[in-house]
């Protein structure tokens, strides 16, 4: 088996009842636990776009996307690495402020990461911070030093660079169709 | 033309071409069924269990190559169909199920033989409708027969509301080729055509194989189940012939080419012939149709076939290397594929190599005399006194395992048997629906005394419909597969695997209204073969085999596919 890592899939599905379900489920049954799992709409009507992260090297990824693509709901499936994509997860923390020292300490790191205050009152302070999965993690490793009343990401989701997007008959897509593997 | 659900359902279906359907009502179908006793050209029928139905219209299909229909109803009916369906699924076998669920006022309140049905078939369908708008049926069922039996064809589910059943709604009845053309279909084809139509083989991954081919000295051909499904018996044959090799087949493959073809070497795997397992060990190209490498054939997948070069040629892009890295593969369908090689690849000639492969048994014997039968007398002397192109089905267990290996299946559909699922009682469901499919051809189901007792109440389908099918129930008194792994793993610890209970299976035979014999010995089999095949109804024969008699040879789960536990 190759290196286990974080891996993306983006799934482009119809905006039906029960797809998500079939989408999650083919994860559990293939013995795969989800990391993250971000769904929404799209800006083409009746159509959903899922991000999942899943933990598997790239040989079983590729397996993965060929099972979704599969599904009849499934309209197109992409593999995004690092390197060629854009990701962005959302959090929410709230924070125990005891006093006033702790509050100017949690919002100068707020701001070092550019982090916005969205919520304050007497005892706590919430802020939202949008970023890759780095940022996200040093953040939280600094405010571990206080206490962490409640903490909600949305999960990644993530978009190609450049030219290329998922509705494209891309490389990939076409050569599922023709029978190539990219890998 | 303004018409109830009910009504555009059977519209459909007879669209389709549907003939046959298998099922059984109950309260939430009543409407369907209603419409059904008003219907001419469409044949319904009715099983002893839900069960029974959903094999059957697997039989059906299995042995056609059309799409089978079942029917039933609601909560218990529909949870009845899943082993069907799943053995239907897990064979690549088309049959498109419809059932019924409580009306949408009643969903989701726990009503009266409620139950979430396409959640449960979701992981055992190629697809599955939940239907709750009476205008989308039509759609809906003509979306579900082009993916039933499309592509790597599988089984479909409908789950229809029983008020959709009776609201109306316009229907425009539409031929079958046209079906593309317009609604759901027109989209669907649009954006994944790959799901209904076979990629088109690529000329460069051709030439590749037929470089491998040229290059190799000790070609093994497996034949899958995707010649069997692919109907590519034919393109197959000339292939095979061309490139002078053994043919090893899978269980799922039996017919794929002639078992006893010049260059079958038999079955491949857990317990395939000394003959298949060695090719695969020493060969040096082992090209691989409609194969997926389970895990009863490719038994360990990291050192099957150690010494060759992989060719994987598959309608499914997702088996490409799923169980077994390949070196090289193609994604199409069997016949096309097949049909592009037979023009590329030129005669060739491997005497020595073949000489090798056939210098070990390609057939196991056994010790003979004594009181009971043992298999290759039973299964040789079936087939000597029967016509050729029976259609054998078949349950699972020791007995499955010796028809695979002593009958010699001659075409694709000859022989049913649930490979991949592995279901006990699935045989004289299937054997009901291959006879009523093929009523010209002699059926017969061989079973064992397990697998029997567990859905034997189909006689009472068989006596009704009369379908003269011949039973051989191989009866060793014992559950023989999983004894034989208790005996060669387990100590001899032979926990819960004896069988010596009731019935009686001649008695029961007659209680159904059918005749049955019991045998011991090569005459008495013969004798009871004339008498069922003169008789021309239904008939029983109960075997008397020795329970230590083993399936031979064994290779064990895991282990490198030469290391046979026993020979």
């Amino acid at each position: 088996m190759d290196q286990i890592k974080k891996q993306t899939l983006v799934v482009l599905v119809d905006n039906e009842a029960g797809v998500l379900s079939q989408v999650s489920r083919l994860f559990s049954r293939k013995g795969y636990n989800i990391e993250s799992l971000a769904v929404g709409a799209t800006a083409r009507d009746n159509l959903s776009r899922i991000t999942i992260e899943v933990l598997t090297d790239d040989a079983h990824v590729q397996l993965l996307s060929n099972q979704l693509r599969k599904l009849i709901p499934v309209h197109s499936v992409k593999i995004l690495t690092d390197q060629k994509s854009i990701r962005r997860e959302l959090i929410i923390i709230k924070m125990r402020t005891p006093d006033a020292g702790v509050r100017n300490e949690i919002t100068q790191i707020a701001n070092i990461f550019r982090a916005s205050i969205i919520d304050v009152s007497i005892g706590t302070l919430s802020i939202a911070v949008i970023g890759e999965e780095q940022k996200i993690e040093g953040m939280i490793n600094l405010l571990k030093e206080f206490e962490i009343m409640e903490l909600v990401r949305t999960g990644v989701i993530a978009l190609e660079r450049g030219q290329n997007t998922i509705h494209d008959e891309t490389k990939e897509k076409g050569e599922f169709n023709y029978g190539k593997n990219v890998l | 033309m303004q018409m109830n659900g009910a009504k555009i359902l059977m519209e459909c279906l007879l669209e389709q071409g549907v003939d046959t359907i298998f099922g059984y009502p109950g309260g939430t179908i009543l409407n369907v069924y209603d419409e059904l006793y008003q219907c001419e050209g469409i044949r319904h029928i009715l099983t002893a269990h839900e069960q029974g139905a959903a094999h059957a219209a697997d039989g059906y299909a299995r042995s056609t190559g059309k799409i089978g229909v079942c029917f039933a109803t609601s909560g218990p009916g529909a949870t009845n169909l899943t082993t069907g369906i799943a053995t239907a699924y897990m064979d690549s076998s088309p049959v498109v199920f419809i059932s019924c669920n409580v009306a949408e006022n009643l969903i989701g309140k726990d009503s009266f033989q409620e139950v979430d049905i396409t959640g449960i078939t979701m992981p055992i369908t190629k697809s599955n409708y939940l239907v709750r708008d009476v205008n989308k049926l039509a759609d809906t069922v003509r979306e579900a027969f082009a993916i039933a039996g499309s592509g790597r064809p599988g089984p479909v589910f409908i789950d229809i509301l029983k008020n959709v059943t009776a609201e109306t709604a316009d229907f425009e009845p539409l031929p079958r080729d046209r079906h593309f053309q317009g609604g759901r279909l027109a989209t669907l084809k649009e954006r994944a055509t790959d799901k209904f139509v076979a990629p088109e083989p690529n000329a460069d991954d051709i030439a590749e194989l037929v470089r491998l081919i040229d290059e190799a000295d000790k070609p093994l051909i497996i034949c899958g189940g995707g010649v069997v499904r692919g109907r590519a018996q034919d393109e197959f044959a000339v292939f095979a012939e061309k490139m002078d090799a053994p043919v090893a087949i899978t269980l799922m493959g039996a017919g794929g080419y002639p078992g006893d073809g010049p260059l079958a070497t038999g079955m491949l795997g857990m317990h395939g012939s000394q003959a298949s397992n060695r090719a695969a060990a020493s060969c040096d190209l082992l090209i691989a149709f409609g194969c997926r490498f389970s895990d009863r054939v490719a038994l360990n997948p990291d050192n099957f076939a150690p010494q060759a070069k992989i060719v994987q040629i598959d309608i499914d892009r997702a088996e490409i290397n799923k169980n077994v890295l390949t070196d090289h593969y193609i994604v199409g369908d069997a016949a096309q594929v097949l049909a592009l090689l037979n023009e590329k690849v030129g005669q060739k000639q491997h005497n020595e190599w073949k000489d090798y492969v056939f210098s070990f048994p390609t057939e196991t014997m056994y010790d003979e005399g004594g009181d009971a039968l043992t298999p290759k007398q039973i299964l040789n002397t079936i087939q000597r006194m029967v016509p050729e192109d029976t259609v054998v089905a078949t349950d699972v267990g020791q007995h499955q395992m010796w028809a695979i290996q002593h009958f010699h299946f001659s075409y694709p559909g000859q022989l049913l048997t649930s490979g991949g699922f592995g279901t006990m009682g699935f045989g004289l469901g299937a054997a009901i629906g291959a006879k009523v499919a093929n009523p010209d051809k002699t059926v017969i189901h061989i079973t064992g005394d397990g697998s029997f007792r567990m859905n034997c109440n189909e006689l009472a389908t068989e006596q009704y419909y009369d379908l003269p099918i011949i039973t051989f129930v191989f009866n060793n008194g014992v559950l023989g597969m999983v004894r034989q792994w208790q005996s060669l793993i387990y100590d001899k610890h032979y926990s819960q695997t004896t069988l010596d209970r009731a019935p009686d299976f001649v008695k029961l035979a007659e209680a159904y209204g059918l005749r049955g014999a019991r045998v011991s010995n090569v005459e008495q089999l013969e004798a009871a073969i004339r008498e069922a095949l003169a008789w021309g109804h239904g008939y029983v024969i109960d075997c008397a085999i020795h329970m230590d008699e083993m399936v031979r040879p064994m290779v064990g789960g895991g282990s490198p596919i030469t290391k046979f536990i026993i020979c």
